[in-house]
């Protein structure tokens, strides 16, 4: 085998084959992807079904606490799992850029797989591209999951109601300033880990113990606050904040105020927003705080009836003002 | 005027260069526009450089400044007979 | 995180907020203007003026480097980019400010331009070091606290004899506008006292405003940066005002001393001479309030290595940015605002900066009704 990429590895042939055995198979084997066949065949689940699909372009590659390959996974896992459904089945889709290195290849795939065992989830049926040089960003992944939807389940934005509690279930922003530490020009040493994870099995606790849970939502790109501007536009209601309870660990505090940044708009990829009756959020709040990836679960604020549809925080030095659905990415500022 | 943050020198390096750090996050910055500087200063750094540095006592001051408000307020009640007599 | 949280402090607002109250006077208004887009950003995100009694109001004013560098400027940038193919280093707050016909930074990278966002100005050598073959052109914004990074860029670039670097200029100057701020003739209705800029003044003390507060017979109070600083700051100018003074006080002495940072002074002073007049978004022409590079660092400065093409730039009609930088109208007097012109779609730099006016008022403050809007 080549140290790397190059244009024979998407084309079709026998170099082609041994790329998919020596590196893909290796590490993501499993009974239904090694029968070799075309497609991933499985039974169908009895009941409802729920699919999502993802594409992954992050840069860089790797970042403290994961890489493109967790994140593939976790990403797609959790679409799944935030409507409350068991996911069972992935498939991924490599684009790969001519001269990418394939140990790093290698730890992608690796990475996913150990993401994808940690999970329950098999990957059962993939395939690779090519493209030229300058024409990637290294490799892009795009992952499509498949999972099945418990009976009785019933977690949609549809369910929001005035009155109802918004819950975090953890501390938010330190996905992107992990990522943002790695970044080119914006280069600061931190101990900030990527929250990269997969949230089914937290979610699954959650909704033992709070079958009335209203919706679920994960704030990746765009933070808190987009996610939370789209649920209140989406439901047609208002949400506010109180910033004292929203969880912030010291550290992405700190790199924001370097940055001149919000945490609310920076993303997260290993936490979920919950929205429940008000008389549950007690409980609801204590399941997620005894599960290890909701120890920092905070009930953050409440539904209400607002026909501008605004997110509005009362801050932490007690005045208020509006959480606003940003633009684009944040950028740092000088000023 | 400008975003600015007080950060903590962790270690002074050559060519003006030193590492400082807000709670556990470091960067490099340009000692550039100062003259001395020493480990365990508050700088204020701008834009990748430090523009001055904080004074302590001078913060402490501001701070002891702004919680005169309460006590100012008990003294104004025994004035106009608000609170209860203390002598 | 120290020297940062604790002036954040809710109990101490509370205290200051009482405080206030008790000094005002209940039969007149206060308007202040804070100077500093920082300021305002400030003010708005903590919800300041919730704590403010009802007679004090906050005027806007025109500190925002990024809302008051004129249109042509940027159409100026952008074509370094595109016309000459130069590296162009821009700190984050300029990417998507639109110059004329809606063309902005980062619209032209998406083009294709080589536009790169740096957070420092040594980020800017670094990228020229390692492009040799490259001219990098740092765009340089900002009034006199970012002013010192860029002369100590050009003076390394001299010392490291680099040839492919430059700079192209906009730096701006605060006493100049404070004066043509308190100098127009359709400016706001009334000023009773400026908050004066916090790390401005870190680099050149508080002395310079003496100058305008007496001319003027306005109060100045140099404020820090964090909510708790604005409140003291306001609350030493309400005792000011109440007490007939016009004079500079420096509420943030943790850092601004009179005389400021002489070192970073004296190589702004090496490095740059004063432009005669400078084009102000929303102020017009004002003399002596910006910053050339002098002739013996020419071979830094942009403008003399690249030619601007004469281009007619232009502002979208019916963009009140001028009238709210000068304080005299709020941006929801603005026909456009809110309507057509958001922080999703601007169509002035007010908009697109997080210092702007009236970005802080959409972003943070569009639920108040107009007449508590600060």
């Amino acid at each position: 085998m080549t140290d790397c990429i190059n244009m024979t590895h998407g084309g079709g042939g026998r170099v082609m084959a041994e790329l998919i055995r020596d590196v893909f198979h290796k590490h993501l084997g499993n009974r239904i992807l090694d029968r070799g066949d075309d497609a991933g065949l499985f039974a169908v689940q009895k009941g409802r079904l729920v699919m999502s699909t993802d594409g992954h372009v992050i840069a860089p590659l790797f970042f403290p606490g994961g890489d493109i390959g967790a994140l593939s996974v976790h990403g797609t896992v959790n679409d799944l799992a935030m409507m409350g459904a068991k996911p069972l089945y992935l498939t991924a889709g490599f684009i790969l850029e001519e001269g990418y290195p394939l140990t790093d290849l290698e730890r992608i795939v690796w990475s996913m797989a150990s993401a994808a065992r940690e999970a329950g989830v098999q990957i059962i049926s993939g395939d690779t591209k090519v493209v030229e040089r300058g024409k990637g960003d290294g490799v892009f992944i795009t992952t499509t999951g498949i999972g099945v939807l418990p009976e009785g389940v019933d977690i949609s934005v549809s369910n929001v109601t005035v009155g109802q509690s918004v819950l975090v279930s953890g501390t938010i922003g330190d996905h992107g300033v992990a990522v943002l530490s790695k970044r080119e020009n914006l280069e600061f040493e931190t101990e900030i880990y990527s929250d990269t994870a997969s949230l089914h099995g937290l979610v699954a606790d959650m909704v033992a113990a709070v079958p009335d849970i209203a919706m679920l939502r994960d704030p990746t790109r765009g933070g808190l606050s987009a996610t939370l501007n789209e649920i209140a536009t989406a439901a047609g209601v208002g949400i506010t904040l109180d910033e004292v309870q929203i969880p912030v660990s010291p550290d992405v505090a700190a790199a924001c105020e370097l940055l001149g940044l919000d945490p609310q708009n920076i993303a997260n990829e290993g936490k979920l927003i919950a929205i429940c009756p008000s008389g549950k959020a007690d409980a609801l709040l204590a399941i997620m705080r005894a599960h290890p990836l909701g120890q920092n679960a905070a009930i953050i604020g409440k539904v209400t009836d607002d026909p501008s549809h605004l997110v509005q925080m009362k801050t932490a030095f007690g005045g208020t003002r509006i959480v606003d659905w940003l633009a684009g990415e944040q950028l740092p500022r000088i000023c | 005027m400008c975003l600015a943050i007080p950060a903590k020198v962790l270690s002074v390096e050559p060519d003006d260069m030193a590492v400082v750090t807000v709670e556990n996050v470091r960067k490099r910055i340009s000692t550039a526009l100062l003259d001395v500087v020493a480990v365990g200063d508050y700088l204020l750094i701008h834009v990748g450089y430090a523009l001055h540095k904080l004074s302590e006592e001078e913060a402490a001051h501001t701070l002891s400044l702004m919680a005169e408000a309460g006590i100012l307020q008990e003294e104004l009640d025994e004035i106009s007979g608000d609170a209860p007599c203390v002598t | 995180m120290r020297y940062i949280t604790e002036f954040r402090d809710r109990a101490l607002a509370e205290n200051l907020a009482g405080r206030i109250r008790r000094a005002v006077q209940p039969d007149r208004a206060y308007h202040f203007m804070e100077f500093c887009g920082g300021h305002t950003h400030a003010i708005f995100r903590y919800g300041v003026q919730d704590l403010m009694p009802p007679n004090v109001h906050f005027v806007h004013g025109p500190g925002c480097p990024v809302c008051v560098l004129p249109v042509r400027r940027l159409d100026d940038a952008i074509e370094l980019a595109e016309k000459h193919g130069v590296i162009l280093c821009t700190y984050g707050d300029m990417m998507r400010v639109p110059g004329t016909g809606r063309r902005s930074l980062i619209k032209a990278k998406a083009d294709g331009a080589d536009i790169r966002m740096v957070y420092s100005t040594l980020d800017a050598l670094k990228i020229a070091r390692e492009n040799p073959d490259r001219q990098v052109v740092f765009f340089a914004i900002g009034f006199e606290t970012t002013t010192p990074p860029t002369a100590v860029a050009i003076k390394m670039a001299q010392a490291e004899r680099l040839t492919n670097f430059t700079v192209f200029c906009n730096h701006v100057l605060t006493p100049a506008a404070i004066e043509h701020v308190l100098d127009a003739p359709d400016g706001p209705a009334q000023i009773d006292g400026f908050l004066g800029p916090s790390h401005v003044s870190a680099v050149i003390g508080s002395h310079p405003y003496e100058a305008a507060a007496q001319k003027y017979q306005k109060p100045v109070v140099i404020a820090g940066f964090e909510p708790l600083d604005v409140m003291q700051s306001v609350l030493m100018l309400i005792g000011q005002v109440n007490a007939g003074r016009a004079e500079v006080e420096n509420q943030y002495t943790r850092v601004v001393t009179r005389f400021g940072n002489r070192k970073a002074q004296a190589l702004v002073a090496e490095v740059f001479t004063l432009r005669d007049r400078f084009e102000w978004r929303g102020l017009g022409s004002v003399p002596q309030s910006a910053l050339q590079i002098r002739d013996n660092f020419a071979d830094f400065d942009a403008e003399r290595r690249f030619a601007a093409s004469q281009k007619q730039s232009r502002e979208v009609k019916s963009c009140e940015c001028p009238a709210v930088l000068r304080g005299a109208k709020k941006p929801i007097e603005c026909k456009l605002f809110g309507a057509v012109c958001t922080p999703d779609n601007p169509m002035g730099a007010c908009m697109v900066s997080s210092e702007g006016a009236c970005a802080a008022y959409f972003s943070y403050g569009r639920q108040r009704a107009p007449k508590d809007a600060a």
